[in-house]
């Protein structure tokens, strides 16, 4: 058996958001002192220091930054999904997250296509936001 | 700023440890075996240290180290920001110099990260709710490998990069590595080679990756004046800038420009020089794109220039920029945090020991160091004194 893959654990700063990703939403958060989205969820904005945000549910709308073909896994874990794709996405919203390219195959990735977040169950608690291409 | 001002102080002794596969030592032991060998460099003795400047010794890294030699320093740094630390290190023991806080400063590093192999793509276990762990481990990127993998990716797409452009450092660092006896890998190898290596996270291959190896490395620095005494030539420290920009790869910015890109006009201005000045270059190359990325960031090229820059083999020796001379952690060794062997190879060329790789008259030479996942840079501008 291969060891479990890494799962995410939730903190207070990102209670919220991991639940979002649990009932398929993507949420962000945007201060409410500069406006501003940002990504990941913490309790000081990184632009203006306010304290204050609201959580916003994104489009799950974005298109590919980069991305790498990984022939070689990142552990055991990951040893039965090689090749698998590792993206960077800038979404809709103006932030960017690193997930996995799925239901792509590798030749045919390109930077710049537009993709929208899918969701994936890890345990009865957490899920996964992955991203396929879209036309 | 002022000008040069730290051109009184001098780095007085290099050395590396044994390096390549050392089971049978450990890390601190290499670690003190290259202080050692470097004080005996500067002719000066352990009991002049005041100043102690290294880390990955546990969570107090110089404080380990220091009880290991038995020294007390004045003034002790354990900072860790990853392969740059090194090269942070001269600007830090300058500036506790200047102001008078010691006099004499050991820079010290060693690792076994071959032997123990701990090097694994998964990446160390750390606290599970640190930002990394959430929002990158889960996803499966090999580290730190896939990170700059893909910085390249993004590079190959904005402005046109090619495998075969990052091949040519690959190539041209080897043939500087066929001339220094201690290097590992001393083969010469071809473009066709380096393309036709194993892909490990696309668009790298495993010859655009640097080799795991044992090893460690030391400075010595100290006052220009007090460096008279010593046995070598000084080297002199002419400009020095540090930074980081983000501790995981999804949080940098512009995945096409690194830290390098504030370090290198600081590091310059405090020189009064340019690139153009620059008779050596020894600049990180944990990878190829990491080489390419940090050439553009400090202006010897354009922003997007990089490949061609690097194009015709003009990096290699007998071409007109003579860059990673002993052979790059590519090539001659790398026991993670290169950035102190930038430094000890700047320091050889610019006192003329490097034998059948010597750059000629070279008079300034640049080290640059990389750390994390192109996380945080160093620059150190160094001239004969």
């Amino acid at each position: 058996m291969p060891p479990a893959k890494p799962l995410p654990t939730a903190d207070q700063e990102s209670r919220e958001f991991w639940a979002g990703v649990k009932a398929r939403q993507l949420k962000l958060q945007r201060c409410l002192g500069c406006r501003r989205f940002r990504f990941y969820p913490r309790a000081v904005c990184p632009h203006c220091l306010s304290g204050q945000a609201e959580w916003l549910a994104a489009s799950g709308k974005g298109t590919v930054y980069s991305f790498t073909v990984c022939h070689r896994p990142a552990g055991e874990a990951f040893a039965a999904e090689v090749p698998y794709i590792v993206a960077l996405i800038d979404l809709a919203e103006g932030v960017r997250v690193m997930s996995n390219l799925v239901r792509c195959q590798p030749a045919e990735a390109r930077v710049g296509m537009p993709v929208e977040a899918v969701f994936e169950d890890l345990s009865d608690e957490i899920a996964l936001y992955k991203f396929r291409p879209v036309d | 700023m002022t000008a040069r001002p730290f051109r009184d102080i001098a780095i007085v002794g290099v050395a590396e440890s044994d390096l390549g596969k050392v089971p049978d030592k450990t890390a601190i032991q290499l670690a003190a075996e290259a202080s050692r060998r470097a004080l005996e460099d500067a002719g000066l003795r352990k009991d002049d240290v005041d100043g102690l400047f290294t880390f990955g010794f546990g969570r107090m890294g110089a404080v380990q180290f220091g009880e290991y030699l038995q020294i007390q320093p004045a003034y002790s740094d354990s900072t860790v920001m990853g392969g740059s630390t090194p090269v942070a290190f001269i600007e830090h023991a300058a500036a506790a110099m200047k102001a008078g806080l010691c006099s004499v400063a050991l820079v010290a590093y060693g690792s076994t990260q071959a032997s123990d192999t701990t090097r694994r793509f998964g990446g160390q276990a750390e606290d599970p709710r640190l930002p990394g762990s959430q929002y990158e481990r889960p996803f499966g990127l090999p580290l730190p490998l896939g990170a700059y993998a893909l910085a390249a990716t993004r590079h190959m797409a904005v402005y046109g990069t090619t495998s075969e452009q990052l091949a040519e450092i690959a190539v041209a660092t080897r043939k500087w590595a066929a001339l220094n006896p201690v290097a590992m890998m001393r083969e010469p190898i071809t473009i066709q080679d380096v393309l036709g290596s194993r892909l490990i996270a696309s668009p790298l291959h495993l010859l655009d990756c640097c080799l795991v190896t044992d090893g460690g490395g030391a400075l010595v620095i100290t006052t220009r004046a007090r460096g008279r005494d010593t046995k070598t030539r000084p080297v002199v420290i002419l400009g020095t800038a540090e930074t980081h920009t983000h501790q995981i790869i999804s949080q940098m910015p512009d995945l096409t420009v690194t830290g390098a890109a504030r370090t290198g006009p600081r590091a310059f201005a405090m020189a009064g020089l340019g690139p153009a000045d620059i008779d050596a270059a020894e600049i990180y190359d944990s990878f190829t794109i990491t080489v390419l990325l940090t050439l553009e960031d400090l202006g010897f090229c354009k922003k997007g220039k990089g490949g061609a820059f690097v194009s015709g083999q003009r990096t290699a020796p007998g071409g007109n920029f003579p860059l990673n001379t002993q052979g790059g952690g590519l090539s001659y060794c790398h026991p993670g945090v290169f950035g102190i062997f930038t430094v000890i190879e700047a320091v050889r060329q610019l006192r003329g020991e490097c034998g059948p790789r010597q750059v000629k008259d070279a008079e300034v030479a640049l080290c640059h160091g990389t750390g994390g996942v192109l996380s945080s840079a160093g620059t150190a501008i160094l001239g004969i004194g």
